[in-house]
């Protein structure tokens, strides 16, 4: 493979990461959420494996294996078995306002090229041209997290801003130290298990997964009445 | 480096140890010599660096100076002191129904963590390293938020984790613009992440991505240090969690994320040469001062009350490391110090009010001084320090932090003053009608154990009294090596 064929691929891999940022934020059944989240998951090992190919990194080798085991088997196997226990896989999740969550959006998009493409330019590596998405992608993965009622789908974006970060990692620098990535990959892990566990306290205490009726219960902590 | 690895994996050991133990008195025990061990092994550590001026341990993986033995030293007193009151306290709420013995067994082992994760973070030379260790210990501490399993706590614990959560993304975030312009300069490897390594290339890193990446660290790493307007999680999880956990994340945890923060403050200051990051810090200060003393007056439970003081003191800190001359980095790690001290000591006392109230609601909290003198004096000493009341050290390092504030930004320290005098009003209508007066209906006795509270108070007398010469020599140096942005000594 040449070197501006593979360039063209990364290039091509980072438009399908922002189009699964964007179908993560436009979904509202909870199956399809989860299916997008395991498809970025695979697209960021596919990455991963293509830089490594393009740099002859053999230390991404092992980034692209722990992201395609992690980001997109395990833990979207962790969540799948979650949902079905507390059947929930069949729900559909109301968006509020999504025509004015997508311009956001946009506009989210247009800010990171904005921001990014000034210091994308002292890069020399073949992969500089993602990062202006990653950075997209990270903050859409924040604008799920505010735009979403429901517990598991704000999970969801928070890994997903988890995936953009790995996704600028290799964009911007080929990839953290190795030593850096299997830390924050041990981090990610044990969130996601504490997650896992917060869902049945939740739902036990609660009796549902939504946000809101969680607040309730230190809304009214502060001012007085 | 014996030293160092043992104060590092103690707590390590002893949280894994207490992971197996189902006995709560032998467990109590257990915590408490662990923290004794950490503590001990800290302090020789320190006297050597002092010695030292700087080392290096494990192939330059972990790097100590002034600044962070000096951080070290104070986790580990503040976790020694901390498991010596949790003994009591914990058996209380075991008698009370409010925990059973897993969860118990839960505490201990995550205290232990907790410590180990902080040691990590500040001893670390890794700029990676250090975020995947506040990640840790803001892990293990919201399993400890949780811990009761009310409805509170659980709501609390959520949204500490999903706000620092994405907090600590937006840190990582920087993290990788730093490595991104650091790896072009150091090569693509762990050096380009070693704080000895970026500081001594420190000019040659690109200004504009190192001040993208500030903005960045600021918010991600002011979200854990609690900074106005990102403070949102900290009264919940302060208010809701066990109060050994509230006395840790108060004294403790903030520190890391600060401490995280002026790392990278000095990094950026290296590279793009203007005040920019130090200014952006003296905003967020002088934002969280505000916001905190006003949000004060609005409080009906203690512990959330107390923890808006954290943010109005992680303001001040903020504020004077923001500054960046010698004198307000001085103030700042005094401050530091005695806020640490202080605010630990305060919460293990509302912790003790709150038991013998049976309640955390202020209103019903009365006459804590005739039920209880040990409780009421010591709440009421620990707010007047807390206020910056002399003689003790707060009142101190706010007064250098004015001198230094007067000597470079002389208009700053009218909103400074204003704020303190707000905050401070504020602290002592609450405290006031719950120390004086008749007994609360529901109050009942409880077992106390006041003597970490006093050692705390003592020792921030001590320090608004007379800085002992060489801990004055320590300030010294770390202040000396903040300004200068670049670490002593040894090196990669």
């Amino acid at each position: 493979m040449s070197a501006s064929l593979v360039q063209q691929l990364i290039d091509g891999l980072a438009a399908l990461m922002l189009l699964t940022s964007f179908a993560l934020l436009a979904q509202h059944r909870m199956l399809s959420v989860l299916n997008w989240f395991a498809a970025q998951g695979f697209l960021l090992a596919a990455t991963a494996a293509v830089v490594a190919y393009g740099t002859d990194n053999h230390e991404l080798y092992i980034s692209a294996m722990m992201a395609l085991l992690l980001k997109g088997m395990l833990l979207p196997w962790l969540l799948w078995r979650v949902i079905r226990k507390l059947r929930v896989h069949r729900e559909v999740e109301p968006l509020m306002n999504s025509t004015l969550t997508m311009i956001i959006a946009l506009g989210v998009t247009l800010f990171s090229f904005h921001i990014i493409q000034p210091i994308e330019k002292i890069s020399e590596l073949m992969t500089r041209d993602s990062m202006a998405i990653a950075t997209a992608c990270v903050l859409l993965g924040m604008l799920m997290m505010i735009t979403r009622k429901k517990a598991i789908t704000q999970v969801i974006g928070f890994l997903a801003v988890e995936n953009s970060l790995f996704f600028a990692a290799i964009g911007s620098t080929n990839g953290m130290p190795l030593i850096v990535e299997i830390g924050i990959a041990f981090d990610v892990l044990i969130a996601a298990l504490i997650f896992g566990l917060f869902f049945f306290q939740i739902r036990t205490t609660f009796d549902s997964l939504e946000v809101d009726a969680m607040n309730v219960h230190l809304i009214h902590k502060d001012d007085d009445e | 480096m014996n030293l160092f690895l043992a104060t590092l994996l103690s707590p390590l050991v002893g949280g894994l140890l207490l992971g197996m133990i189902n006995n709560p008195r032998l467990a109590a025990r257990i915590n408490i010599a662990t923290g004794v061990s950490t503590f001990t092994f800290s302090l020789l550590l320190a006297i050597q660096v002092l010695d030292t001026k700087s080392v290096d341990a494990i192939d330059g993986w972990f790097h100590l100076d002034a600044y962070n033995v000096f951080l070290v030293a104070l986790t580990t007193f503040v976790g020694m002191t901390t498991t010596i009151f949790s003994g009591p306290y914990m058996r209380h709420e075991l008698e009370g129904g409010r925990l059973d013995l897993p969860r118990l067994r839960l505490y201990h082992s995550m205290f232990q963590l907790f410590q180990f994760g902080m040691l990590l973070g500040f001893t670390t030379n890794n700029i990676g390293v250090l975020w995947v260790s506040l990640e840790l210990a803001t892990l293990a501490t919201v399993l400890l938020v949780s811990l009761y399993r009310t409805p509170a706590s659980i709501a609390a614990a959520w949204k500490y984790f999903i706000l620092c959560g994405m907090g600590i993304a937006l840190a990582l975030f920087g993290t990788v613009l730093v490595f991104f312009t650091s790896s072009a300069v150091l090569g693509h490897g762990n050096e380009a992440l070693n704080w000895t390594a970026l500081y001594a290339h420190a000019a040659e890193l690109d200004p504009a991505v190192m001040s993208i990446a500030f903005c960045f660290l600021m918010v991600g790493y002011g979200t854990k240090v609690g900074l106005a307007p990102m403070h949102a999680w900290l009264p919940d999880a302060h208010g809701e969690g066990p109060t050994p956990v509230s006395a840790v994340l108060s004294g403790l945890l903030l520190n890391l994320a600060l401490y995280a923060l002026v790392r990278c403050k000095m990094l950026v200051d290296g590279s793009t040469g203007t005040d920019m990051a130090g200014h952006i810090m003296m905003g967020f200060g002088l934002l969280s001062l505000a916001v905190a003393a006003l949000s004060l007056h609005k409080q009906r439970d203690i512990k959330r009350m107390f923890s808006f003081s954290s943010i109005e003191h992680m303001g001040l800190m903020t504020f004077a490391f923001g500054i960046g001359t010698t004198l307000s980095s001085f103030a700042a790690l005094l401050h530091m110090t005695v806020h640490s001290l202080v605010k630990s000591g305060i919460f293990f006392t509302v912790g003790h009010a709150a038991q013998a109230m049976g309640t955390q609601k202020m209103s019903e909290i009365r006459g804590l001084i005739r039920h209880h003198p040990g409780i009421g004096w010591g709440l009421l000493i620990g707010t007047a320090a807390i206020a910056g009341f002399p003689p003790f050290g707060v009142f101190t390092s706010e007064f250098l932090l004015f001198t230094a504030a007067l000597e470079s930004y002389p208009w700053t320290t009218v909103p400074l003053l204003l704020g303190l005098l707000v905050a401070m009003a504020g602290l002592f209508r609450f405290v006031q009608p719950m120390v004086y007066g008749e007994v609360a209906e529901q109050a009942v006795q409880v077992h106390v154990n006041m003597l970490p509270v006093y050692v705390h108070f003592a020792l921030a007398l001590a320090l608004g009294l007379a800085i002992p010469g060489f801990l004055a020599g320590w300030y010294e140096q770390a202040a000396a090596l903040i300004v200068s942005g670049a670490v002593s000594g040894g090196g990669a």
